[in-house]
């Protein structure tokens, strides 16, 4: 259907659409207007991502003089190829609609892993071997080497699309379009995706390939102003800025630094008996500055500086570190501190200013020094032609802690422990420098782009996540779900059917009578839900040690003899086949039980709609192990700086963890499914109400304090009612799907009637 | 077993070209003899039947001869010629009765023997399909025996009700396998007597099955090492010892141990076949749910990047890392072969060839993937099918698999309950006696008894009230307590709330019925005497079971006695019914053969 909204002609590839898109689209609309940032709330299962698409691609069409550009930000890759399959579907209703006008460019990004067809480096373990066995074929050196000498291998996809120039055409590609695409014509997806990020209408990537300023400081630069930022999911957002200007160091990871400083130190000498110019010209350049990064080969990029655009010294690198062997000997002596730093008894908290200052009292490195760390690595592992970059990721890790600590002086804590607080016999001590303030990493991204969106299923409470990323939206809204029928049924369970409460509250965590009791309820639940019936665990060693016992007890092989069994598990090569034979189990109609854990991979980003998921269950309040220094250093900056009361951002955080769960089950209102969130604490108020308000409005009064036997009757009571056909119209009352004479009759004014 | 001998006269043949000797045929049990009629004759046959290993006859047609041919062990074959059909029939029922070893012997070999060739030459492959059809079936293997050994019916004539049977296994090769059990019955506790420190595992052959499908470096082991190398019970010896260790959880022990005994390191390594089939499949799983691929497109997942959150770390170093395997990695194992679903088809027993059948299955498989190239194109059309939403866009056509119910009494239990109960509450309505009187019979019966009355005059009162309370009352609770049973619950039949023997008694007398029905309607118009000797036949045996059937009635607890006879009153009538027809039938027949001669004579 196409129709009007104020003065643009929204495409919108379905015959019907939901109230609340329309509404959705309308505030997207007036802060595309205003230029300005958006936050907005909408419940999953009502079809955001292609209301997104389909207004900000309209909005584009409809003023072809200035057209956005749409950076469509994901969390994961497969909910990168989710996006860029519905857009594929808007975009072949679009050239129904006008024909080669409409026709645009879209491309998913990825790293190398993903996109390479190249086999032989394909065949690496992970991402870090991929992009070594890339650069080994296709460094610039390597290159012009290949061309006088035939037998240096090079990759012959690379060679092709460098020849041919590749470019391609419109449409919309996702990762897989690209790599049978590269297979067929010979070229190298990923750079020639990397190559068309420039000229693409759309672009669908990652997170980090914005706010980590590592990633963005190659991939995003040259992103002009009029794009509109989509992060979609936004609500751990706070988290990803965070860890990306977050480093740890272990053990290890300093021993691994001690051997790439001396395998640096043999290509050092071995330079300067082949090659003594090209250490000489770097010394020269060095002297100049760093300027000249623009100009590499894209083969030879490298992950760039650590630290924001806006903060990196625009000067020349300091005199003390421009000769290679000097450089090598002020690493040498910071490793040693930091060896020194980690032999410690005591917990160690303090701040970059301090440890920066101890740092030049100690091994006298100054504060400009460790600053330029980075940049001065890169250049001297281009000077030295090293390929096997994942070889010398540990003393990467200790440049960009370096430079890190070197630049920053609010928002961040160095926290050092000798062991972790859980296993108090086993020494495992670790550096970190951890950022507290997730503004950091996300300001240059409000400074850079007109529009940013922030959107997702749970952002409440919505007034919060300006202050914790430090922004002024022109539009911040939350909106509800007009329902058909009452498709979704979250209740609250707290007790057993032996009257018990059940919790997953440290005194009552591993009490056997809780352990049974949550036994008991999943087996009475998956003897009488069909299909698919997820489970959430607060983590890992509580599902790892609850599993256990239920299989002791006798309960698992109960719930084998109703539903096949599926675990996520900290692998994830297992888990992703475990996930995709629990949707076979559930399309053959067999049905499966997944187990997963909440803030796990699975919880982030798997829909677990339709039959794939009927009922999920959350076992206990997702809280974070309140006792980390990490959590409890950030929860003092939040205090001090945003007056967050600690209390009130872990309950926050947890019911958005625990909303995030639980909103899985819904696709489109056509579909239904239960949610049992099963601990006493959710009986509280202070808990409950940070729910997000599309499902508090479900959660009748009388489902709020049940115990299990009560909870199995109201189950089979729903399925029951969800069972029966389901009628769209609805009959009478609000309308929940408006078709496009609906949309006309409406006009423009009275369309807050609607909620 | 109906007769216990047969004696029919026949001429003897010592091939087919050969006149024959006339003499009497006779057989029994365990053998038969033939006594020629000329007593000069030299011609006297006595031969057991375990020396027939088969038979073979002629087809039956107006200008032929009956002929029956018996075939020995050593090649030697007995051709005997019948004056007619039917007594050749006779005997080759008979013969086929008496070489056909117990059915429940279960080697394949005498199998063959117990589905001997019926009128026409069955080709091995038709044979072989019955054999099948019968050890799959355990309800037509007992009906089989039951009236095929029996007598009743003849190989051919049971075997034709089951045409489409055996048509539709022909034309859809796709039968449905019994899947795997879904408990993970290989993870066993071992048992202690409580008094040594010895544990005891039990293993059994399904366990083994299931050990093979879900560890292949297992099976590769069985098939390396035994018997070469150790004895069957010396690898299981190891591989519980394995076990054991793993479930004590001691990591470093475990790799002791491995360190001194390889073979034992085996059991303990993690599987590196399955290692290999998981980077196989990741491939090719779907790009909406696969999380490897944000491993490799994170850039935060670099080692010591961020911030480490709740991950519970590695404890021991990496050294060990080898012997580590969770309960919940074998969890989706099982899980993922039981969906698999792919059972062998060879005999549980034997061990090494169950191992050597799922290596090739395996092989068949990986094979066949490499083969496959349309794979990727129907994943990306599979995607762009999720991502629309389904109510704002019109209806859609979802392809549909056809319902296969393997055994439909599960799924048509909660109906059947239903048919009873209705059929109980309008049988107390419909038992109306089929009485015709005249008029005036009536009126002088009604006369007769008041003035009966009138003469004794009525007694005060007629039944005393606390006899027709304690009836009522009995009547009542009975058929309240049936019908409150019937219909609580859909799942409960009235059959489950039988004692197991008289439920399977009578859903044995049920199919028997059936089958003899099948038999007796179809046989309807008798046009040749091979029907009329076959309708008698199966009179016969429905008469038998008719008998059986009361006597369950008389036998079964009081309690239950009320559902019983609705469960057997449906088969009762069918019954009756074919014995009013064979009656009708019967008596216009022999008017008509009485008839017919004083018509002509």
């Amino acid at each position: 259907m196409k129709f009007e909204l104020e003065d643009v002609t929204v495409y919108f590839p379905y015959d019907h659409i939901y109230p609340e898109q329309y509404a959705y689209m309308l505030e997207l609309k007036r802060s595309l207007d205003a230029k300005g940032h958006a936050l907005l709330e909408m419940p999953t299962g009502t079809g955001k991502t292609i209301a997104l698409l389909s207004l900000i691609t309209s909005y584009s069409l409809s003023k072809p003089s200035n057209p956005v550009k749409l950076i469509y930000c994901t969390r994961t890759v497969h909910e990168m190829e989710k996006t860029l399959a519905e857009l594929k579907l808007l975009y072949k209703y679009q050239i129904e609609c006008l024909g080669k006008s409409a026709s645009m460019l879209a491309i998913g990004l990825s790293s190398r892993k993903n996109l390479c067809v190249n086999e032989k480096v394909l065949s690496a373990e992970n991402r870090d071997s991929v992009d070594a066995g890339c650069r080994k074929l296709t460094a610039s050196w390597v290159r012009e080497v290949a061309a006088e000498n035939r037998k240096v291998e090079t990759c012959s996809f690379y060679e092709n699309y460098d020849r041919d120039t590749a470019s391609l055409g419109s449409g919309v590609y996702t990762l897989q379009d690209l790599r049978l695409l590269g297979k067929e014509k010979g070229w190298c997806p990923y750079f020639l995706a990397r190559h068309m990020v420039k000229f693409a209408n759309v672009v669908v990537y990652s997170y980090q390939y914005l706010l980590d300023p590592k990633v963005a400081g190659i991939i995003s630069k040259e992103m002009e102003k009029e794009c509109v930022v989509v992060f979609d999911e936004a609500h751990n957002i706070d988290n990803v800025c965070i860890e990306a200007l977050s480093v740890s160091v272990r053990r290890q990871t300093l021993e691994g630094a001690t051997r790439n400083l001396s395998k640096i130190s043999q290509e050092i000498d071995r330079l300067k008996e082949t090659d003594a110019d090209r250490l000489r010209s770097e010394y020269n350049r060095l002297v100049d500055g760093l300027a000249q990064r623009g100009n590499l080969p894209a083969t030879d990029n490298w992950l760039a500086n650590p630290i924001l655009p806006d903060d990196i010294l625009k000067e020349a690198v300091p005199g003390n570190i421009r000769r290679a062997e000097h450089f090598l000997s002020v690493l040498r002596r910071l490793v040693q501190y930091l060896k020194g730093r980690l032999e410690t008894e005591n917990v160690v908290k303090e701040g970059p200013v301090t440890f920066v200052g101890s740092i030049n009292a100690q091994v006298g490195i100054d504060q400009k020094m460790l600053q330029f760390c980075y940049d001065r690595l890169f250049s001297l592992m281009l000077t030295l032609m090293i390929t096997d970059t994942e070889e010398f990721l540990h003393i990467q890790t200790i440049c960009n802690f370096a430079t890190l600590v070197g630049t920053y002086t609010r928002g961040f804590s160095i926290i050092i422990e000798p062991f972790d607080e859980r296993m108090p016999h086993i020494p495992d001590p670790v550096l970190q420098l951890c950022c507290h303030d997730a503004s950091l990493a996300i300001k240059p991204v409000f400074e850079r782009f007109q529009s940013v969106v922030i959107t997702s299923g749970t952002l409440s409470p919505i007034d919060l996540y300006p202050r914790l990323l430090n922004f002024n939206p022109v539009v911040s809204r939350s909106f509800t779900m007009s329902l058909t029928r009452d498709c979704i049924c979250p209740m609250v369970l707290s007790r057993g059917s032996d009257q018990l409460p059940v919790s997953t509250k440290f005194d009552l965590r591993s009490d056997p009578g809780v352990e049974r009791n949550y036994g008991r309820l999943l087996l009475e639940m998956v003897s009488v839900v069909p299909d698919g019936v997820v489970c959430f665990f607060v983590s890992y060693s509580y599902m790892d040690g609850i599993v256990n016992s239920w299989n002791e007890l006798g309960i698992l092989k109960e719930v084998m003899q109703h539903k096949l069994v599926f675990i996520e598990t900290q692998d994830v090569v297992e888990t992703t086949l475990a996930l995709d034979n629990y949707r076979r189990a559930c399309d053959c109609g067999r049905g499966a039980v997944f187990f997963s854990v909440a803030r796990g991979k699975v919880a982030e980003g798997i829909d677990f709609d339709r039959h794939y998921g009927r009922l999920v269950i959350m076992f206990g309040v997702p809280f974070q192990y309140s006792l980390s220094r990490i959590l409890l250093a950030r929860l003092e900056y939040l205090r001090e700086t945003f007056q967050i009361k600690e209390g009130d951002f872990l309950t926050f955080d947890a019911l958005r963890q625990a909303a995030q769960c639980v909103g899985r089950v819904i696709r489109s209102k056509a579909d239904y499914g239960m949610m049992i969130f099963a601990d006493k604490r959710y009986t509280r108020h202070d808990k409950r109400s940070k729910l997000p308000g599309w499902i508090l409005t479900q959660l009748r009064e009388a489902h709020l304090n049940l115990s299990t036997d009560m909870a199995v009757h109201i189950a089979k009571d729903f399925l029951r009612k969800m069972a029966q056909p389901y009628d769209k119209t609805c009959g009478g009352g609000k309308k929940t799907l408006l078709s496009q004479e609906d949309l006309e009759k409406m006009g423009s004014g009275n369309t807050d009637m609607l909620f | 077993m109906a007769e216990r001998q047969v004696i029919k006269r026949a001429k003897y043949k010592s091939s087919i070209k050969d006149p024959g000797t006339p003499g009497v045929l006779t057989m029994r049990r365990e053998k038969f003899e033939f006594m020629p009629s000329d007593p000069r004759s030299l011609i006297k046959l006595n031969v057991e039947f375990r020396f027939i290993i088969g038979h073979k006859f002629s087809k039956e047609a107006p200008n032929k001869k009956a002929l029956l041919n018996l075939t020995q062990d050593k090649g030697e074959s007995y051709i005997f010629e019948f004056d007619s059909f039917p007594d050749r029939d006779a005997c080759r029922d008979f013969v086929a009765m008496a070489i056909a070893p117990p059915i429940n012997a279960g080697k394949a070999a005498s199998e063959k023997t117990t589905v001997p060739p019926s009128s026409e030459q069955l080709s091995t492959a038709e044979m072989d399909r019955r054999i099948k059809l019968l050890q799959v079936d355990s309800e037509l293997q007992k009906l089989h025996k039951e009236f095929v050994m029996g007598g009743v019916l003849t190989e051919a004539e049971f075997w034709a009700t089951r045409k489409k049977l055996l048509d539709d296994k022909i034309s859809s090769k796709s039968k449905q396998r019994v899947g795997l059990k879904s408990d993970m019955i290989f993870n066993v506790k071992p048992s202690s007597d409580g008094q040594s420190n010895r544990v005891k595992y039990s293993l059994t052959p399904e366990i083994i099955h299931q050990i093979f499908a879900e560890k292949p470096a297992v099976r590769r082991a069985y098939l390396n090492l035994v018997p070469k190398k150790m004895t069957e019970k010396d690898f299981w010896g190891k591989y519980w010892r394995a076990e054991y260790l793993h479930s004590t959880k001691n990591i470093v022990a475990a790799a002791a141990e491995a360190a001194e005994d390889e073979e034992l390191a085996v059991f303990l390594k993690q599987d590196d076949i399955l290692a290999n089939e998981a980077r196989r499949k990741i491939r090719r799983v779907d790009p909406t749910l696969d999380m490897e691929a944000d491993e490799g497109d994170d850039y935060t997942h670099l080692p010591d990047h961020g911030l480490s959150r709740d991950v519970s770390k590695d404890l021991t170093d990496s050294q060990y890392d080898l012997y580590k395997r969770s309960f919940l990695q074998d969890l989706n194992r099982h899980a993922a072969v039981v969906l698999e679903g792919r059972s062998v088809d060879v005999e549980l027993g034997d061990t090494r060839s169950v191992a050597e059948a799922l290596t090739r299955l395996k092989q068949v498989e990986s094979a066949k993937e490499a083969s496959n190239t349309h794979m990727e194109q129907g994943r990306s059309d599979l995607i762009s099918r999720m991502a629309e939403l389904e109510d704002l866009q019109g209806p859609r056509d979802h392809p549909v698999a056809p319902l296969s119910i393997k055994d439909p009494r599960d799924y048509f239990d909660s109906q059947q309950a239903n048919a009873i109960k209705t059929l109980g509450e309008s049988q107390s309505g419909s038992k109306h006696t089929k009485c015709i009187l005249t008029a005036h019979e009536a009126y002088g019966s009604l006369r007769k008894s008041i003035s009966e009355i009138k003469g004794l005059g009525l007694t005060d009162p007629i039944v005393k009230p606390e006899a027709a309370i304690k009836v009522f009352n009995e009547l009542t609770r009975r058929i309240s307590n049936t019908n409150y049973h019937l219909g609580k619950d859909p799942h409960e039949s009235v059959l489950d709330t039988l004692p197991n023997v008289t439920k399977e008694e009578i859903l044995h007398q049920w199919t028997s019925i059936q089958e003899l029905l099948k038999h007796f309607w179809s046989s309807y118009p008798i046009t040749t005497t091979y029907l009329h000797v076959k309708v008698n036949k199966v009179k016969d045996a429905m008469s038998k079971i008719y008998q059986k059937l009361q006597e369950i009635k008389s036998s079964v607890e009081q309690d239950f006695r009320h559902p019983v006879s609705l469960l057997v009153q449906p088969m009762t009538q069918a019954l009756d019914a074919a014995f009013a027809h064979y009656e009708a039938d019967f008596q216009k027949r022999s008017t008509k053969s009485v008839e017919r001669p004083n018509g002509f004579v």
